[in-house]
This record gives structure tokens, C-alpha cells and sequence, in this order.
């Protein structure tokens, strides 16, 4: 079986796609261990986008939450903002050794299709990349910061005009040109060897949160809370610390509205198994497996899949999935930002949102450790709207 | 064994796919009723889906159109109840993987062997993935059809021998829809297939015309239209069966005269 998790994952695509991803899995296999490959891809990631990333002790959250020591994983420090460059760097890094001159990706918040344009600007590759047209509303910023990077932006008004309409038009995109083109998929979902590529290049999350939190306490966390669509920046939260069973592992998934109503993208919460994108994994759908229409204030969560690794996390009992609201996650935007000057993007805000319920029940000895996978900027426009207050960017 | 053999005993079969439910179900049982008269040798039911990643943006709509329109599963079911006491033609339902898996493989499978359904296509799931919906079609007498593709290459003796019913040759790389030119070499592909089984090839993706048909059906054993009589189908809706109709013997007839002007 190939690249299973459990039952999840798998390769559910067309045929004309079948050697694109087994040419990627063999290229990715060569290179992955190549000190060459490795040595240039660590300096891209040290010198280009600034990691390590900082591990930040919040001391006034902490004290206002009165429980456990909470600590930022600042990710959104990156270079581009967001932990999305970690694993880009990588793929068009091993798209450039496949010879490949041109790079398509599908993005949410735009994100991953600014990190995807900065890498290809770097590298000189074309770059084209699909965004829902509801999206590219509701993150004009980006769109147009894709645009300065030299790439094309196609608005996807397809479906819901959100994240699984551009996944999908960015599939269909490359079965029309295969040869001189490389998919950059931003999560840790797709076709094998997609989720598997991803995870690896995001687990530097881990590794570093791991070895900057034994060096000031000593000791491993006790939770670490990460906010999951796909799941890319929790996998690689997660990661090094999966056979640390002491370790909680709380992804926190977008639940819009709440997960009584139709408007939610909480896959884990209402979602079951399905296969769509190239995966298995829980899907929000119908009783007649339509995918669900769904919703979340965060066009990077607004997914209604998750990848199969969490999936598999999940049925593992390794991990535990809980909803935030749409209403919780503006508040921890805003908490985040008055209690520690750090204005998180609207994705990781989600995390921050669960550590404020969970941290008051624990003991001050304990440890959480919150990834905060993006800076906020580009959500300042539309969390107003939500406020009530329109702002011109 | 099921009817599909048939298709290819009337000289070049001609394929045509349509989308359950657009614009009505009542359309869509009355089209393969007068598309058999018109010539068609086998029929393609597409069961819509949501997201459909491996079609253009007519099926999509015509996808989209059927799914508002109400259209399920079990409805298009019914459908093919009622059709099977009118005619005996081939069928085989083309749908996503997550349709099937949805209502369950096995409950999906046997139902569909139960109303008379002979095949299933599901474009998403590749030679790799095929055993978990494979082992149930054969035990149900359904043949999962197998494609390959301008980029299959070393893959086609593989998928060849084991492809039951007739092998989907997808004529060009990208989505369904209609194309203005197809170049890639058809005729070598259909020979690799032919090398490692003697099971029937049919193309499809990309064909509109006459011209066309003929062109494509010197290199295989049939041609498959689909997006050209969506189009049909979503211009003239409820009183599409005519032209749709008058387009099938058209297409017929070209597929048919291939082999004459060999």
C-alpha cells in the first residue's frame, strides 16, 4: 500500500497524473538524504527565511491565564510570514533538481501561494497559483503581494470559490502540463508522497521547539496546540513529539459558526471517511459523499478534509481534535495582540483560543507550547469587517 | 458476464456519456432509450459529484446543474430500474471514488449489479487503488474499467492485463472538455495495450466531431463523447433529446465508416 497512515492516505488520482507523483516519490527519496540536497536546503532556511524561529516565553499571557507556562513558536517570524516557506523551500528546491522550470499551487489565505511566488522569484521558476475567488476578497493583500513575486494569480470561482475548489483546479491545472511543471501543495494532504514531502520539511518545527524548550526548562512540554485545515503546521509541531506519549497533541480545528450548524470546517468533529483530493481521510460531506459546501472566518482553514496523518493520529487516540468558533478565534486574535503585542494570523489564533480554555485547568509547573503559524497582518482588514468597522487598505 | 462485450460487436462502438439528471432524470432515461435507436453501442451515466477534479467546466456545470436539481444516488437507482425494463443496452456508470465509497463499496456495488448496471469508471482511482473497489466488481459481475493515459507509458502492459470490459484511452493530457486538435499518438498507445491483451480499447477526451470520431476510431475499437452532448444537453435542456439524437447518428456513422475507408 502506498504511503498509508493506517487506512488513510493513498494515491486517488487520474492516470495521467500516476507518473508525475511516482517520478516526484523517486526524486524525493534521492534527494531527501543527500548531503548536497540538505546542506543548501538548511542554508535557504537559516539564511533566506530566518529560522530557527524563536521560541517565546508569554509571560503576561501566562499570568492572566493563571495556570500553565505558555511558550509562542514563532513561525510567524518566517520570512514570508508563515510556516508555509519551510516546506516550499524544500519542494522547489527538489523541483529545480527534477528539472522543472515552472511551479503551480493552490492556496487559502494566500499564505503558501506568497511563499510559493518567493521561491520561485528566488529560483527563477514560473509561477502560477489558483486562489478561490471569495478568497482572493477576502485576502487582497496577498493577492496582490503574489503578484509583485512575478506570479499569475487565477481566482477559482468554481464550488464555494475557497481552498478545495483551488486544490481542485490546481489538479486539474497539472494534468494539462506535466512535463516542465511540479504542484507545490501546501498541506500535508494530496497523493502520496504529498503529505509525506510536506511533513518532513514542516517537522523542523518540532525538532527546534523540542530542542529550545529542553535547553530553558529542562524538560518536554505538556501540550502543544496547533491550529488544522490540512494540518501542515501541526504535523510539524507535532512530529518529534508523536513517540512522546507524555505529550499532548491538540490540533484545533475551524469550526466557523459551530459545529451544530452547517457553517463549520471542523473535519474531525462532523466530518467522516471519504477519499477526494488524491486521499482517505474524513471528509465533511453528505450521506451521498457530496463534499460539504464548508465555512470558516479563516480562508486557511476553510478545508472540509484533513490530512491523513492527523487521521490517522486521531484514530490512534495520539492526538485529540477540538472546534473553535469563528467568535473564539477573533477574541484570541485580539487577546494576543493587546496581552502581547503579537497579532496572530486568523488561522493561529484558533490555537491561542483552545490554550485560554486549557491552560486555566493546569498546574503552573506545566508547559504549553502554541504555534503561531502566521502573523496576522493580512486578517487586520477582514477581522474589522467582522467588528463591524471597514477599513481601506 | 455482463453486456459490455456487446458494444463492440456492431463495428466501431460509439460511446456517449451523459450526466444523470441534467436537466431532469425523465430526460435522462428518455436519451439512452432514443441515443440506443441512434446508434450508440454502449452509454456512459454519469452519477454527479461535487467536485469533480478530472472534468472540464461542462461536466462540471452539468455536474453542478444535476446536484441542484436534487439528483442522488439512490434516484439515479430508480432510474436505471425503470430503463432496464426498456432496453438491454450496456451500461456503465462513470462517478468519483468517494460516491462510491460514501454509500459503501460493496452496498454500491451490488446494487448497481442488481438494476443491470454492467460497469463502473471511477477517474480517480488509478491501477494503485483499484483492488479495494476491484475484488467487489468481480464478485457482483461488473467490470471496473480501467484507463490509461498520453503519460502512462511503461504503466499501459500492466493496467492492459488486467482490464476487464474495454480499456478508456484518454486521448490527450488535462480535463475533459472539447478540444480544437488531438495530437498525441493514439496508435502507438492502443498498440501497447494490444501487445499484452486482446480486450477492446476506447477513446475518449477531447472528441466533438465527426472528423474526429472517424480519425480516432481508426486507431481503436470505439470513441467516447461526452462533454459535445453535455453541451447539447445544456443548450437545448428539456428539449435536448432530438438534437442529441440527430448528433449520436452522426457520430455513428463517422465512428462506423473508419473502418470502411481502411
Amino acid at each position: 500500500m502506498n504511503g498509508r497512515f493506517g487506512i488513510h492516505g493513498g494515491q486517488y488520482i487520474p492516470e495521467t497524473l500516476m507518473n508525475a507523483v511516482l517520478e516526484l516519490e523517486e526524486a524525493y527519496n534521492r534527494y531527501k538524504d543527500d548531503p548536497d540536497f540538505n546542506r543548501e536546503l538548511t542554508a535557504l532556511l537559516n539564511d533566506y527565511a530566518g529560522r530557527p524561529s524563536r521560541l517565546y516565553f508569554a509571560r503576561r499571557m501566562t499570568e492572566d491565564l493563571g495556570g500553565a507556562k505558555i511558550y509562542l513558536k514563532r513561525e510567524d517570524l518566517n520570512h514570508t510570514g508563515a510556516h508555509k516557506i519551510n516546506n516550499v523551500l524544500g519542494q522547489v528546491l527538489l523541483a529545480k533538481r527534477m528539472g522543472k522550470t515552472r511551479v503551480i499551487a493552490e492556496t487559502g489565505a494566500g499564505q503558501h501561494g506568497v511563499a510559493t511566488a518567493t521561491a520561485a522569484a528566488l529560483m527563477d521558476m514560473e509561477c502560477e497559483v489558483f486562489m478561490g475567488e471569495e478568497d482572493t476578497k477576502r485576502q487582497a493583500l496577498n493577492v496582490y503581494r503574489m503578484r509583485l513575486l512575478g506570479a499569475q494569480v487565477h481566482p477559482v470561482s468554481t464550488g464555494t470559490g475557497t481552498l478545495k475548489d483551488a486544490v481542485s483546479e490546481t489538479m486539474r491545472e497539472w494534468t494539462k502540463r506535466i512535463d516542465d511543471t511540479h504542484y507545490v501543495l501546501g498541506s500535508v494532504m494530496g497523493p502520496h508522497p504529498f503529505p509525506t514531502i510536506v511533513r518532513d520539511f514542516q517537522s523542523v518545527i518540532s525538532k527546534e521547539i523540542k530542542e529550545q524548550l529542553l535547553e530553558r526548562e529542562g524538560k518536554l512540554p505538556d501540550a502543544v496546540l496547533a491550529c488544522v485545515g490540512g494540518g501542515s503546521n501541526a504535523i510539524g509541531a507535532f512530529y518529534h513529539f508523536i513517540e512522546d506519549e507524555q505529550v499532548r497533541l491538540i490540533g484545533c480545528e475551524a469550526a466557523g459558526r459551530g459545529v451544530n450548524t452547517a457553517e463549520t470546517a471542523a473535519t474531525i468533529a462532523t466530518g467522516r471517511l471519504g477519499i477526494f483530493h488524491g486521499m482517505k481521510s474524513y471528509f465533511c460531506q453528505d450521506e451521498y459523499g457530496q463534499i460539504a459546501p464548508v465555512y470558516s472566518i479563516s480562508a486557511g482553514l476553510d478545508y472540509p478534509g484533513i490530512g491523513p496523518e492527523h487521521a490517522y493520529l486521531y484514530d490512534k487516540g495520539r492526538a485529540e481534535y477540538v472546534p473553535v468558533t469563528d467568535d473564539e478565534a477573533v477574541e484570541a486574535f485580539e487577546y494576543l495582540s493587546k496581552l502581547e503585542g503579537i497579532i496572530p494570523a486568523i488561522e493561529s489564533a484558533h490555537a491561542v483560543a483552545h490554550a485560554r480554555k486549557l491552560a486555566p485547568a493546569m498546574s503552573k509547573d506545566q508547559i504549553i507550547v502554541i504555534n503561531i503559524s502566521g502573523r496576522g497582518d493580512k486578517d487586520c482588514a477582514a477581522i474589522a469587517r467582522y467588528r463591524g468597522e471597514d477599513i481601506h487598505e | 458476464m455482463n453486456r459490455i462485450h456487446r458494444a463492440f460487436e456492431h463495428g466501431k462502438a460509439f460511446i456517449p456519456f451523459i450526466t444523470c439528471g441534467d436537466p431532469s432524470l425523465e430526460i435522462t432515461e428518455q436519451l439512452v432509450c432514443e441515443m440506443e435507436k441512434a446508434g450508440a453501442d454502449l452509454i456512459e451515466l454519469g452519477i454527479p459529484f461535487s467536485d469533480p477534479t478530472a472534468e472540464g467546466p461542462v461536466i462540471q456545470e452539468a455536474n453542478l446543474r444535476a446536484l441542484t436539481g436534487g439528483v442522488t444516488t439512490d434516484k439515479i437507482f430508480e432510474m436505471v430500474r425503470r430503463l432496464r425494463r426498456k432496453t438491454d443496452i450496456p451500461l456503465v456508470f462513470m462517478t468519483y471514488a468517494n460516491v462510491v465509497f460514501s454509500y459503501g463499496t460493496e452496498r454500491f456495488v451490488q446494487t448497481a449489479a442488481e438494476i443491470g448496471m454492467d460497469g463502473l469508471i471511477l477517474p480517480d482511482v488509478p491501477f494503485e487503488e483499484k483492488e479495494e473497489f476491484d475484488d467487489i466488481c468481480a464478485r457482483h459481475g461488473m467490470s471496473l474499467i480501467s484507463l490509461i493515459a498520453p503519460t502512462s507509458h511503461q504503466r499501459i502492459a500492466r493496467i492492459a492485463e488486467k482490464a476487464e470490459g474495454f480499456i478508456y484511452c484518454v486521448s490527450s493530457l488535462g480535463v475533459t472538455g472539447v478540444r480544437s486538435e488531438i495530437t498525441t499518438d493514439i496508435g502507438a498507445m492502443v498498440r501497447l495495450v494490444k501487445e499484452n491483451s486482446d480486450i477492446p480499447c476506447a477513446i475518449g477526451f477531447g472528441i466533438s466531431t465527426p472528423d474526429q470520431a472517424r480519425a480516432m476510431a481508426r486507431h481503436a475499437d470505439g470513441v467516447i463523447v461526452g462533454s459535445a452532448i453535455v453541451k447539447i444537453c445544456k443548450e437545448y435542456g428539456e428539449n435536448c433529446v432530438p438534437h442529441v439524437v440527430e448528433y449520436v447518428r452522426s457520430m455513428k456513422e463517422a465512428a462506423v465508416s473508419a473502418s470502411e475507408s481502411v
